[in-house]
């Protein structure tokens, strides 16, 4: 029997062949492209911009360094578009003015009050509904397989999912798809695993709005 | 006019089999003093067993004790008749309940709706196996002749009054519905099919029989029309199962949830409502019952939704005493107005709509769970965010001046060391007028680990500077 023939292309295009190359070139068609807002970034991911349909995981010190500002324009735009954006267990209240600043729509914007154990299963509800455009999480211990739920309930429901989690984790494995340490001193951003692409060794400056 | 005839040929044994979870199990009806009970109905499996209707309980307890029994209940009959009138308020404004066990009603003008017959009787035959029912259904000229024939046909469906009297002419004469002594005198003349009744001079029946016999054939033949009183549906909806045994857990309750659910989910649908508010009531013996009351954003009535709903909520509750029976009271029912829908949804592959992602939320996490966010125009940042049921419609903020992303509950020390100050001091004073008068002069600083804080001070005094915010 004869293997099934199966174009480069499509292998490529489903980035599920590793490519040496540091970035892959544009394959995405722009209708699926999710840019991020950030051009340097941008820059240095595969398909331009956050993966779509797919979990991103950003690593943080501590709040303050620029970790909204990293998702807003995004927000800014899928709001715009109409698309809801959910918070799932903020660790503090989202300051209107900052967000109506940044361009947030706070009409497509909902704030779900969860305590730790619920909050996961909120955030995978959200996700796997495919009403919102982006869900943004704050997981506690979350360990492999809550991840790895999170991803695939996005890959379902077609939505961004954004987790915040401690730096601290960078050095445990993760099923995300795109891993971004944000460092607050310098202030810069460090890719630190991307699916579909070599993960950009060099750092890219940050700049926080301020 | 055409009418339907739904006869329901085990309606109080349906009644009892739809609330438990095991419908093929044995099962006997009983009726009839405490010293003398007797079988008054039994299913297919209790009859594979060697019960009859007729016996007597001792009987029965002779031949085998492998089967269940509950209370034939006429009361219940009547309550399950009015259910099912509800239901069939849905497929016409003319429903009757003139014969016992027996729905009528008219198809004629809501066919033009429901499109043609054979699709409606689908689809009554599916959504009344959904309900866990029998039945037999006939279509006929007149509602009188419907019911004659449902005790002989089933899925009959006769369009015009020739076909009418042939179908008639068939049926024997003690299954026409005529008075008993009618149909004896009537056999023992000979005549055993309405045909032959039919073909007997006017004269020498009226003669020979009361009037009624004369009417009650006209009747039949639609030359004599029946006079019906129509259902009119309840403003409320109740509805109870009683279990018959201690249930102390909540999962042995999802069973009775669902039908109650599923009945209350028929009944609104036959309304054109929905349902906003409702109660489940756990009854106890001898401890007040548990109420566990289910509110929803807007007026929903589909069955999946309402089920997963009260689920929710009931999944919340301990049970403290053992429940013995379980009840559904809706009381509040506005106009349900269906969800609007895109022609061409912009993203196909949307399972859950936000409506009703909201609701599940809300059930399991509580009412207050899902929040929107509004701006408050007000300095103070402690005012200047309201949690709100629903994200409100509201112009777009001109940029002002710059405001962190996050703001903390309540202050607290600066954690970590300022590094340096980047902008500030920025005085906000305002409250004066509401008692909660602040006079503080705020930072934006930037810690050693190149965190941006917002923190502040109090004019006037001299402690360490309180964090009340994160530019993230």
């Amino acid at each position: 029997m004869r293997g099934a023939v199966v174009a480069l292309d499509t292998l490529l295009d489903e980035r599920r062949v590793w490519k040496g190359r540091a970035v892959a070139p544009l394959v995405e068609p722009q209708s699926e492209r999710q840019p991020s807002g950030h051009a340097p970034l941008d820059a240095a991911l595969p398909g331009g911009g956050w993966p779509p349909a797919a979990l991103t995981e950003i690593l943080i010190a501590g709040e303050g360094v620029g970790e909204l500002q990293l998702v807003w324009p995004t927000l800014a735009r899928l709001s715009a578009r109409g698309e809801r954006i959910v918070l799932v267990a903020p660790p503090h209240v989202p300051y209107p003015q900052a967000w109506l600043s940044a361009g947030v729509d706070l009409r497509q914007s909902s704030v779900i009050q969860a305590p730790p154990r619920d909050a996961l299963w909120a955030a995978e509800q959200c996700l796997r509904s495919g009403s919102c455009g982006a869900v943004l999480c704050w997981p506690q211990q979350a360990d492999d397989r809550a991840l790895r739920r999170l991803q695939v309930a996005a890959e379902s429901g077609q939505t961004l999912a954004f987790a915040y989690r401690s730096l601290e984790e960078a050095i445990n494995p993760s099923p995300a798809a795109l891993r971004i340490a944000v460092e607050g001193r310098p202030a810069q951003l460090r890719v630190l695993k991307c699916r579909g692409g070599l993960a950009h060794s060099a750092p890219i400056a940050f700049s926080t709005g301020h | 006019m055409r009418w339907v005839c739904i006869v329901f040929p085990q309606l109080a044994l349906d009644g009892v089999l739809r609330r438990t979870p095991e419908p093929e199990a044995p099962l006997a009806l009983l009726t009839g003093s405490p010293q003398r009970r007797v079988v008054q109905a039994v299913n297919a499996a209790a009859r594979a067993l060697g019960l009859r209707p007729g016996q007597s309980l001792t009987a029965a307890h002779a031949l085998t004790k492998a089967f269940a029994s509950a209370e034939y209940d006429p009361a219940e009959i009547e309550q399950w008749q009015q259910f099912l009138a509800a239901w069939a308020y849905r497929f016409s404004s003319q429903v009757s309940l003139r014969y016992p066990r027996a729905l009528l009603f008219e198809i004629e003008s809501s066919l033009g709706l429901f499109g043609p017959w054979p699709q409606l009787e689908a689809r009554l035959r599916e959504e009344l196996t959904g309900l866990g029912f029998r039945h037999r259904i006939v279509v006929a000229p007149n509602p009188a002749a419907a019911r004659v024939l449902a005790n002989a046909y089933d899925g009959l469906a006769l369009a015009d009054n020739g076909a009418l009297r042939q179908a008639l002419g068939q049926m024997p004469v003690d299954r026409v519905g005529l008075e008993k002594d009618a149909a004896t005198a009537l056999s023992r003349m000979g005549l055993r099919t309405l045909e032959q009744v039919l073909a007997l001079p006017r004269q020498s029946l009226a003669r020979r029989f009361e009037a009624s016999l004369l009417k009650h054939l006209d009747t039949l033949l639609g030359e004599r029309p029946l006079a019906l009183a129509f259902y009119l549906p309840p403003d409320r909806f109740a509805a109870r199962i009683e279990l018959n045994f201690d249930v102390t857990s909540n999962q042995a309750l999802l069973f009775p949830l669902r039908r109650l659910t599923g009945d209350l989910s028929a009944f609104l649908c036959g309304r054109d409502s929905g349902v906003q508010r409702f109660e489940l009531i756990l009854e106890h013996v001898g401890v007040a019952d548990t109420r566990i009351k289910v509110g929803l954003l807007s007026a929903e009535r589909d069955p999946s939704m309402l089920f997963e709903l009260a689920r929710g909520r009931l999944e919340q509750i301990q049970v403290e005493a053992a429940v013995r029976g379980f009840r559904l009271e809706a009381e509040d029912l506005p106009a349900f107005v269906p969800q609007h829908r895109e022609l061409f949804d912009e993203r196909p592959q949307q399972s859950l709509p936000w409506e009703q992602l909201r609701e599940r939320l809300r059930a399991r996490l509580g009412d207050d769970a899902v929040q929107g966010l509004r701006f408050q125009a007000d300095h103070r940042p402690e005012c200047a965010w309201q949690p709100l049921p629903t994200s409100t419609a509201e112009p777009l903020a001109a940029a002002g001046p710059l405001r962190p992303g996050w703001l903390l509950k309540a202050p607290l020390p600066l954690p970590e060391q300022a590094a340096r100050v980047l902008l500030g001091p920025e005085r906000i004073e305002s409250g004066w007028w509401d008692g909660a008068d602040v006079r503080r002069d705020y930072y934006l600083i930037e810690t050693r680990a190149g965190r941006h804080a917002w923190a502040y001070r109090t004019v006037g005094e001299s402690g360490p500077l309180l964090l009340q915010g994160w530019f993230a």
